[in-house]
C-alpha cells in the first residue's frame, strides 16, 4: 500500500507490506535505527515515538496507519547541536545507561511532560510504566524527568 | 541542579558522560542498525518440546519459498554444526555433554535449535520456516532437580548422567555442629531469572575485505574472548576473525556467552561467501538466551548461645539446564566462596551438585553465584537472630570480620584486603532511622494493625575484579584473568586509550578518561577510548564479574605511567637536562627551579612523531602499553536496610523505605558508581518480589515473554537512599574494588528479610520468591491455619 509519512521534518512516500509495523518501516523503510524494537509484545516501549504529537509504541501502530500523519523519533527531536531540554536532563542526571531504552523513555518523557508540565515523583513514575528500563532502577530517569520539568518552566511538585 | 564538570584533572569527579550525547540523539550503532549490501537473514525453527526425539526433519519445502536460499538442518550443516564451548570444566569426572548448534536426533529444551533458514529479508525467512516438515517423538521432560538425579529418572542426555558433577569444598562442620548450642536449618529456593536485557541480542558476520577475514558484529559483552572461542569451534584462523561488539544495549552476563546463533551466522557467512544477519525477537530471547540463577539451598547454622557463629555447611542443587554453556557449571563456585560472607567462624562445608534438566541452560547473570550466597548466608543469619531472640543487626556486629582485622583469611581461604563494616552500617544506620522504625513496628504489633511492618537487613560483601589468572587455572578455567591497555599520544596531542574493557552501559569512555586525564594532565575531551573491536583494540579479557575497573583500571593506571616515563626521557632531551630534574604537573615536564624551562606532553608527542632530534636509543612514537594480573580479588561491601509493610489481609507488599550504604573504596566518578548501585538494586528487588522463569512438569515455559515475565518498571519501585563509604582496596594500585553487581547482590535478601521479619509474629519464617501478593497471602493463611508457611 502507498504511504506519505512525514518523519521528523522529511515526507516520505512508500510502499508498503500491510503487515508492515511502523517500528519496522522506520528502521528498514526509511533508514530511522535510532527507535528501536525490545519485545515483541508491546511491553517495553523501547519504540515510543511521537504521532501527531502524542507518544505512541511504533510496534503497535501498522505503517499505514500512520499515513498522512506526523511521526517524531528520537532523531528528530532535536538538532544535535541545540538540545531538547529533556535530552538535556537525562544527560546531567544520568538518566541512562546502556541507552537502549533511552530512544523511547525520552519520547515518552515529552508527551507527558506537555501533558502535565509539574509532575510529581508519583505522577513521573505512573507515567512512564509502559516503559521498561534494565540498566537505571527508574531512580535516575525520575530525576532526569524533574529536572527537564524544571528547566522547561513547569516544576515538578 | 549541580554544575557540569568536564575538563581538568577528573579522578573522583561526577563528570557527565561523554557516551549520551549519541546514545539520546539516536546516533546509535545498535548491531540490528548493520545492513550490508547482500546480506541474507537467518530465522530460527525451534523446538516447542522440551524433551522429544527428531522423528523426522525435511527441510527442502523452506526452499520453495519466495527468497530463500539456503535451509539447514543438522543432517545438512554437517561438519559446520560446531559444538557450543563450555570453558569451566569444574571436576576431573565432570559430564560435558555435546553441545551441537543444531540439535542433532534429540532436543533437549523449549527454543532448542532445530533448523535454520536464509533469506534476502528476516520477513521472508520467518515466513519459511512453517514450510520445515518437523516430528517429535516427545519424551517425558526432566524438570525437578530432585527428581533428575534419583534413580530412573529419564535422562537429558543418553550418554550420561543428569548429575553434571559434584564439587565439595571444606569440611569439618560436624564438629561444629556437635559443639553448638544452637542449630539451624532452612531450604532456600533461589529462583531462575531470566537476565532480560534490553537490547535482544543480533549478529551480523561477513567476509570483509581483499584477504580471508570474516568480521562478526555481536551484541556481545565478550569480543576477544568470543574471537578466541569461535577460532577454536570453527576452525576459522584465529588471524582471519575480527570480532566487533558495537553499541551493546545491557547485558548483566545474559551477553558473556559464546552462543549458537553466533557460530552459525559465522559458518554460514563463510560458507555461503555473503553477509549473514540474525536478530533474537524478545520471545526467542526469553527461551534461547541463557538464564540465571537457579538452585535450591539447603543451609545449616551451627553457634553458641551467645550467638557466635561455630560453623556453617552448605549443600546446593543448581540447575544447569540442558546444556553447558560458557561458564555454566562454575557460576555455583563463584558463589561457594561467598557462603560465609562477612562472618568469623571455624568449619565450613559446602557440596554442589550441578543437575541437568530440560530446560534453558543457565550461566552468569549480574553476581553469578555471590548473589545466591548472600542470599542464603544473611537470611538464615536473620532465622537465627529468630532462633536466639537477638536483634539481627547485634548478632551480625558480634560476628563480622573487625575494621581492624584485616586482612583477614576468612574459612573459605579467601583473604579480604580491607574493610569496615562498622563505619557503613552506622551509616546506614543512622540514614534508616533504624530505632524510630522497629519502635513503629512494636506499636503495630502492639495494636494489632493490619498492615506490619518489617525491617530487612543485609550485610554484605563479594569478590570482584576477576581475576588472579593463577587462581582461575587452579578453579580449573581455561582461561587467565588480565587486562589490557595502549595508550597512544597522537601527534596532535589527542590521546587514544586502548582497552581490552568491553563496556554495555557502564561508561567506560567517561571513566577510563578520566583515570588517563588526571595521570597525563591531559583534558578528558582529548581522550578517546578505543574498545570492544579485535581490529583496534587486539588484546582484552572483556566485561563481566565488576572486573572491568578493578583489573582493567590497573592497566591504564600502568600504561598511561609508563607513556609519562618515555616521555620523560624525550623531554629531558629536548630541555638538555637529566630526566631526574623535571618534575611533571598538569600535563607539562618542568625543569624544577626553573619555571621558564617546561615543554606540554603534546610538544613531546609531536617530537616524538618527526623523531628529528630524539635521545640515542629512544624510539619515535609516544606510546605504551600494559598487560596487568591483578594481585587477588577485592572485596567491597556494604549495609543495606529495607523497611518494608505487609499487608496481612490481601498479602500485598510495600518496599517503603531502601537505604543502600555501599563501600566500593575508591571512587573514579561517583555519579557512575551510584547509577550502577541503582540498577543492581532493582534486580535483586526483582528478584525478590516480581520474577521468577518457571516451567510447567512437562518442561513448558510459563512465562516466556515480557507479556508474563514481570520486570518491574517505574511504578513498582521507589527512590533509593544511598550513600557510600570509602576504604581502599589494598590490592588494587587505584583502591578501587568494583560496582557492578554490588546492588544486585545485596539487596535480595534484605526485601525477603524485611517481609519475614514482619510476618515472623504470625510464625512465618520463609517466603518463597518472588514474594508476590498470592504468596504472601497463601503463607499468611497458612500460619493462621496453623500449618507451616
Amino acid at each position: 500500500m502507498r504511504i506519505s509519512v512525514s518523519v521528523d521534518g522529511t515526507v516520505y512516500e512508500d510502499d508498503v507490506e500491510p503487515r508492515t509495523l511502523l517500528v519496522h518501516w522506520l528502521r528498514q523503510g526509511i533508514g530511522k535505527v535510532g527507535t528501536v524494537v525490545g519485545c515483541d509484545t508491546s511491553n517495553c516501549g523501547a519504540c515510543t515515538v511521537l504521532l501527531d504529537g502524542r507518544s505512541v509504541k511504533s510496534c503497535s501502530v501498522l505503517a499505514v496507519q500512520a499515513d498522512g500523519s506526523t511521526v517524531t523519533t528520537i532523531q528528530g527531536l532535536s538538532t544535535g547541536e541545540e538540545w531538547h531540554p529533556v535530552q538535556t536532563a537525562f544527560k546531567e542526571c544520568h538518566g541512562l545507561q546502556c541507552g537502549y531504552c533511552t530512544p523511547g523513555m525520552v519520547m515518552s518523557t515529552v508527551d507527558l511532560l506537555s501533558e502535565n508540565p509539574s509532575p510529581s515523583e508519583a505522577e513521573i513514575r505512573e507515567g512512564l510504566e509502559g516503559n521498561l528500563c534494565r540498566c537505571t532502577g527508574y531512580h535516575n530517569i525520575v530525576k532526569s524527568v524533574a529536572y527537564a520539568a524544571e528547566l522547561m518552566g513547569g516544576g515538578s511538585r | 541542579m549541580t554544575e557540569v564538570l568536564d575538563t581538568g584533572t577528573a579522578l573522583g569527579r561526577p563528570i557527565r558522560r561523554k557516551e549520551d550525547a549519541k546514545l539520546l540523539h539516536g546516533r546509535t550503532n545498535w548491531t540490528d542498525n548493520i545492513q550490508l549490501p547482500g546480506t541474507l537473514h537467518m530465522a530460527i525453527l525451534r523446538s516447542p518440546v522440551a524433551h522429544g526425539r527428531i522423528t523426522k526433519l525435511d527441510v527442502s519445502g523452506a526452499l520453495s519459498r519466495p527468497n530463500v536460499v539456503a535451509a539447514y538442518g543438522a543432517k545438512e550443516l554437517g561438519d559446520l554444526n560446531g559444538s557450543i564451548p563450555c570453558v569451566w570444566p569444574v571436576t576431573d569426572d565432570i559430564f560435558m555433554p555435546g553441545f551441537p548448534a543444531l540439535a542433532v536426533d534429540k532436543v533437549r529444551h523449549v527454543g532448542d535449535c532445530v533448523a535454520v533458514v536464509l533469506a534476502t529479508d528476516a520477513k521472508h525467512a520467518v515466513d519459511a520456516l512453517e514450510a520445515i516438515e518437523v516430528e517429535y517423538d516427545t519424551l517425558p521432560a526432566v524438570v525437578d532437580m530432585e527428581a533428575a538425579i534419583a534413580a530412573g529418572s529419564p535422562l537429558v542426555h543418553d550418554d550420561g548422567s543428569n548429575t553434571c558433577y559434584v564439587y565439595n569444598l571444606g569440611g569439618g562442620y560436624e564438629e561444629a555442629a556437635a559443639q553448638a548450642d544452637v542449630v539451624v536449618k532452612r531450604r532456600f529456593i533461589n529462583q531462575r531469572l531470566i537476565p532480560a536485557f534490553m537490547e535482544p541480542r543480533a549478529v551480523v558476520a561477513a567476509p570483509m575485505g581483499m584477504s580471508d577475514e570474516i568480521t562478526l558484529w555481536s551484541a556481545t559483552q565478550i569480543p576477544h574472548v568470543l574471537r578466541v572461542l569461535l577460532a577454536l569451534v570453527t576452525g576459522i584462523p584465529e588471524n582471519n576473525l575480527r570480532v566487533v561488539a558495537p553499541d551493546v544495549g545491557g547485558g548483566f552476563g545474559g551477553k558473556l556467552q559464546c552462543y549458537r546463533e553466533e557460530i552459525l551466522v559465522t559458518q554460514l557467512a563463510r560458507k555461503l561467501g555473503r553477509p549473514v544477519k540474525w536478530t533474537e525477537t524478545r520471545s526467542e530471547d526469553m527461551v534461547a538466551t541463557h538464564h540465571g540463577r537457579d538452585q535450591i539451598q539447603d543451609i545449616e547454622i551451627a553457634a553458641k548461645s551467645d550467638g557466635t557463629f561455630l560453623g556453617l555447611k552448605v549443600t546446593l542443587l543448581a540447575n544447569m539446564g540442558a546444556y553447558l554453556q560458557i561458564i555454566t557449571p562454575g557460576v555455583p563456585l563463584l558463589g561457594m566462596f561467598m557462603y560465609p560472607g562477612i562472618y568469623k567462624m571455624d568449619k565450613y562445608s559446602f557440596t554442589c551438585t550441578g543437575v541437568f534438566t530440560n530446560t534453558t541452560p543457565t550461566d552468569a547473570y549480574r553476581g553469578a553465584g555471590r548473589p545466591e550466597a548472600t542470599y542464603a548466608i544473611e537470611r538464615i543469619v536473620d532465622e537465627l537472630a529468630a532462633e536466639l531472640g537477638m536483634d539481627p543487626m547485634e548478632l551480625r556486629r558480634k560476628n563480622w570480620i573487625a575494621h581492624e582485622e584485616f586482612p583477614y583469611t576468612t574459612v573459605a581461604g579467601l583473604t579480604y584486603d580491607t574493610g569496615n563494616y562498622e563505619a557503613a552500617t552506622a551509616r546506614a544506620l543512622e540514614l534508616f532511622g533504624y530505632d524510630e522504625l522497629r519502635a513503629e513496628q512494636a506499636q503495630r504489633r502492639a495494636s494489632g494493625d493490619p498492615v506490619q511492618l518489617g525491617i530487612g537487613i543485609s550485610t554484605f560483601t563479594e569478590m570482584c575484579g576477576l581475576a588472579p589468572s593463577r587462581t582461575l587455572g587452579a578453579l580449573k578455567y581455561v582461561a587467565g584473568g588480565w587486562e589490557h591497555c595502549t595508550v597512544r599520544l597522537l601527534p596532535t596531542g589527542k590521546v587514544e586509550v586502548v582497552t581490552g574493557t568491553s563496556p554495555h552501559g557502564q561508561g567506560h569512555e567517561t571513566a577510563w578518561s578520566q583515570i588517563a586525564s588526571s595521570i597525563l594532565g591531559v583534558p578528558v575531551e582529548d581522550i578517546e577510548v578505543i574498545h570492544s573491536d579485535t581490529g583496534r583494540a587486539p588484546y582484552g579479557m572483556d566485561t563481566y564479574g565488576s572486573r572491568s575497573l578493578a583489573v582493567g583500571g590497573q592497566a591504564i593506571k600502568l600504561a598511561s605511567e609508563r607513556l609519562v616515563e618515555k616521555a620523560r626521557i624525550i623531554a629531558a632531551h629536548q630541555l638538555e637536562c637529566s630526566a631526574d630534574d623535571l618534575e611533571f604537573v598538569e600535563g607539562t615536564f618542568r625543569v624544577k627551579g626553573d619555571a621558564e624551562k617546561a615543554q606540554p606532553l603534546g610538544a613531546v608527542a609531536f617530537a616524538a612523531f618527526t623523531a628529528h632530534n630524539l635521545p640515542d636509543g629512544v624510539e619515535p612514537t609516544l606510546q605504551a602499553e600494559a598487560t596487568v594480573d591483578p594481585e587477588d580479588f577485592s572485596y567491597p561491601h556494604g549495609t543495606h536496610l529495607a523497611a518494608m509493610e505487609v499487608d496481612t489481609e490481601t498479602g500485598k507488599v510495600r518496599l517503603r523505605t531502601y537505604v543502600a550504604v555501599d563501600d566500593v573504596g575508591v571512587q573514579v566518578n561517583p555519579m557512575i558508581v551510584e547509577g550502577q548501585v541503582h540498577g543492581g538494586l532493582a534486580q535483586g528487588i526483582a528478584q525478590a518480589l516480581y520474577e521468577g522463569a518457571f516451567y510447567d512438569e512437562d518442561g513448558n515455559p510459563q512465562n516466556a515473554s515480557l507479556a508474563d515475565y514481570l520486570i518491574p518498571s517505574a511504578a513498582d519501585l521507589p527512590s533509593f537512599v544511598t550513600d557510600r563509604t570509602v576504604t581502599p582496596s589494598t590490592t588494587h594500585p587505584l583502591g578501587t574494588k568494583g560496582v557492578g553487581e554490588a546492588g544486585a547482590i545485596a539487596s535480595t535478601p534484605a526485601i525477603i528479610n524485611g517481609i519475614v521479619d514482619a510476618l515472623r509474629p504470625l510464625g512465618i519464617t520463609d517466603i518463597n520468591m518472588p514474594a508476590a501478593p498470592m504468596t504472601v497471602w497463601r503463607a499468611i493463611q497458612a500460619a493462621k491455619a496453623g500449618g507451616a508457611a
